[in-house]
């Protein structure tokens, strides 16, 4: 399970200033639990983008945007309406944006912010990995995420230690990660974002926020509510 | 004039870098940097280069001032969240230390204690950033300083990457944070050079070209195999190679290698790395 929220509405609109026309993908895994990618928001968002001026060229929700076979498939009826969209508008978590980013070939804009849920979750999930920063930067980064590609986790762009597209701490294993934002937001045509602006990251999103807090591990380490009391008074006695 | 003035002056700037040692017997350290004194405008102090633990750059640093040696103070992101990394500015400039050499930093995994966290809290962008931020008397928290400092800001960019696009862009964005001068990588190809300050040269900050001297050629190939951005044609190592005396061949390569090169930028910054014995007759042979 994986928590994200909306990104707030007027960080969306600027992402979407210079595009017209815009396709909505949304999900119905973890998204529609966290109410961000499900039917109803998509709707609403649509709507919201169509009051406000914008072409809707279509909208489709998959199963599991986390899986690129899934969003091929799920797509393919739908092609003509992604393709002549300006932009698409990805509604759930940073591996469902990646993995979308990974698949189309346009600019997929993060709807969302993916929340920490403080190490509870103990899956691998795939390439696109998300470290649930709770400030998404994929909309700067051409849908790769540069906290998990990128050793050093550097927001700012590519350090000294790129080789051959590889990164120097482990060639073997590791491609540089700013060298393939490089290559996407190339293809993009969207290489000013690579300099536009200095970005300083507030750490402090990456903690689980309160609200979150009682429905995973911390709830099991209170006191109050701890699961084998018993087996600790025993331990106690000994 | 100290090393501002001289590369606002348009006159060619020499600089050497000395490393502080892994211990607390400086006087290696300072004979190195009296053998570099007389002929260079500034030393830079490594910040813990390569990632391996050593004395301290500003401390280093200060000692150099303390000897009369205007130093430059290089720091890197890897050890220190933005709160020590502002505090160290401060206190640089405090001690009179108004070069700073702003670095992201070789990652720990490379260095001699592999298994230390890395921090990268800032990078090299916006570390310089943050020092801007001080001189306008902000911290990065937007907070009021009681005196505000005033720097001389460098960085670093590789002429040689291959692509060289992102570097391009990443040194644009350098300028931009508030760069107002750069210490390339080591550079072996002034062909190569030349290309990149045919595009880097529209930034119009002071470039000074990298000098790595050449110990032999097994060094040569170590750094082709595992320093990014930094390549050695075959044809140097064949004539290292060839050469009987070595010390007098590294000397002629590295002089021959400025002379080509000085042409095309403001500066060279010679990284000897254990050999500064060889820089006054390098730069002998090259008229600086």
């Amino acid at each position: 399970m994986i928590v994200s929220e909306l990104k707030p509405w007027n960080v969306i609109q600027s992402y979407l200033a210079n595009d017209k026309k815009v396709f909505i993908l949304g999900c119905k895994g973890c998204a529609e639990v966290s109410k961000t990618g499900d039917e109803a928001t998509v709707l609403a968002t649509k709507k919201q983008l169509e009051q406000e001026g914008k072409t809707v060229t279509g909208w489709a929700v998959a199963d599991f945007l986390c899986d690129r076979a899934l969003i091929k498939f799920k797509l393919l009826p739908f092609k003509s309406q992604v393709e002549s969209a300006d932009s698409v508008l990805v509604m759930t978590c940073g591996i469902g944006i990646q993995a979308a980013a990974a698949v189309i070939d346009k600019v997929c804009h993060p709807a969302t912010n993916t929340i920490n849920l403080g190490g509870a979750r103990g899956e691998w999930p795939g390439a696109e990995r998300c470290r649930q920063c709770g400030d998404c930067v994929l909309e700067y980064t051409g849908g790769i995420c540069p906290l998990t590609n990128c050793t050093k986790m550097l927001i700012n762009g590519q350090c000294g230690g790129s080789k051959n597209g590889r990164c120097e701490v482990e060639p073997e294993v590791r491609p540089c990660g700013w060298q393939l934002i490089y290559e996407r937001l190339e293809k993009l045509g969207k290489l000013d974002y690579m300099k536009d602006t200095v970005r300083v990251k507030n750490w402090n999103k990456m903690q689980p926020p309160p609200a979150l807090r009682s429905t995973i591990k911390w709830s099991i380490d209170q006191p109050d509510i701890a699961p084998t009391p018993t087996t600790a008074k025993e331990v106690a006695k000994k | 004039m100290t090393f501002r003035e001289a590369l606002k002056s348009g006159k060619f700037v020499v600089t050497a870098e000395v490393g502080p040692p892994k211990g607390v017997d400086m006087k290696e350290f300072l004979d190195n940097a009296e053998l570099l004194r007389p002929r260079v405008t500034a030393i830079n102090v490594t910040d813990q280069q390569s990632a391996v633990m050593r004395v301290g750059s500003l401390t280093a640093a200060r000692l150099l001032k303390d000897h009369g040696i205007e130093p430059i103070f290089q720091m890197t992101c890897r050890d220190r969240n933005r709160i020590a990394l502002q505090s160290d500015l401060l206190s640089a400039y405090v001690q009179g230390i108004e070069n700073v050499l702003c670095l992201t930093g070789d990652h720990t995994f490379l260095g001699d204690h592999p298994t230390a966290m890395p921090v990268f809290d800032l990078d090299s962008v916006s570390l310089l950033y943050a020092a801007k931020q001080l001189e306008a008397g902000k911290d990065l928290a937007g907070k009021d300083l009681k005196g505000a400092p005033h720097f001389y800001l460098g960085a670093c960019v590789t002429p040689g990457a291959e692509p060289l696009g992102p570097q391009l862009l990443k040194m644009e964005k350098k300028v931009k944070a508030g760069a107002q001068f750069f210490q390339t990588q080591a550079v072996y190809e002034p062909k190569k050079f030349e290309t990149f300050m045919k595009r880097a040269g529209k930034f119009g900050v002071p470039v000074m070209v990298g000098i790595v001297l050449l110990r032999s050629v097994a060094m040569a190939r170590f750094m082709n195999k595992n320093v990014a951005g930094v390549h050695v044609p075959d044809e140097l190592i064949n004539e290292l190679d060839k050469a009987e005396n070595k010390v007098q061949k590294s000397i002629e390569i590295a002089a021959r290698l400025i002379n080509q090169m000085k042409g095309m930028c403001q500066g060279v910054h010679i990284m000897a790395i254990g050999l500064e014995a060889r820089v006054p007759p390098v730069l002998d042979a090259c008229n600086l």
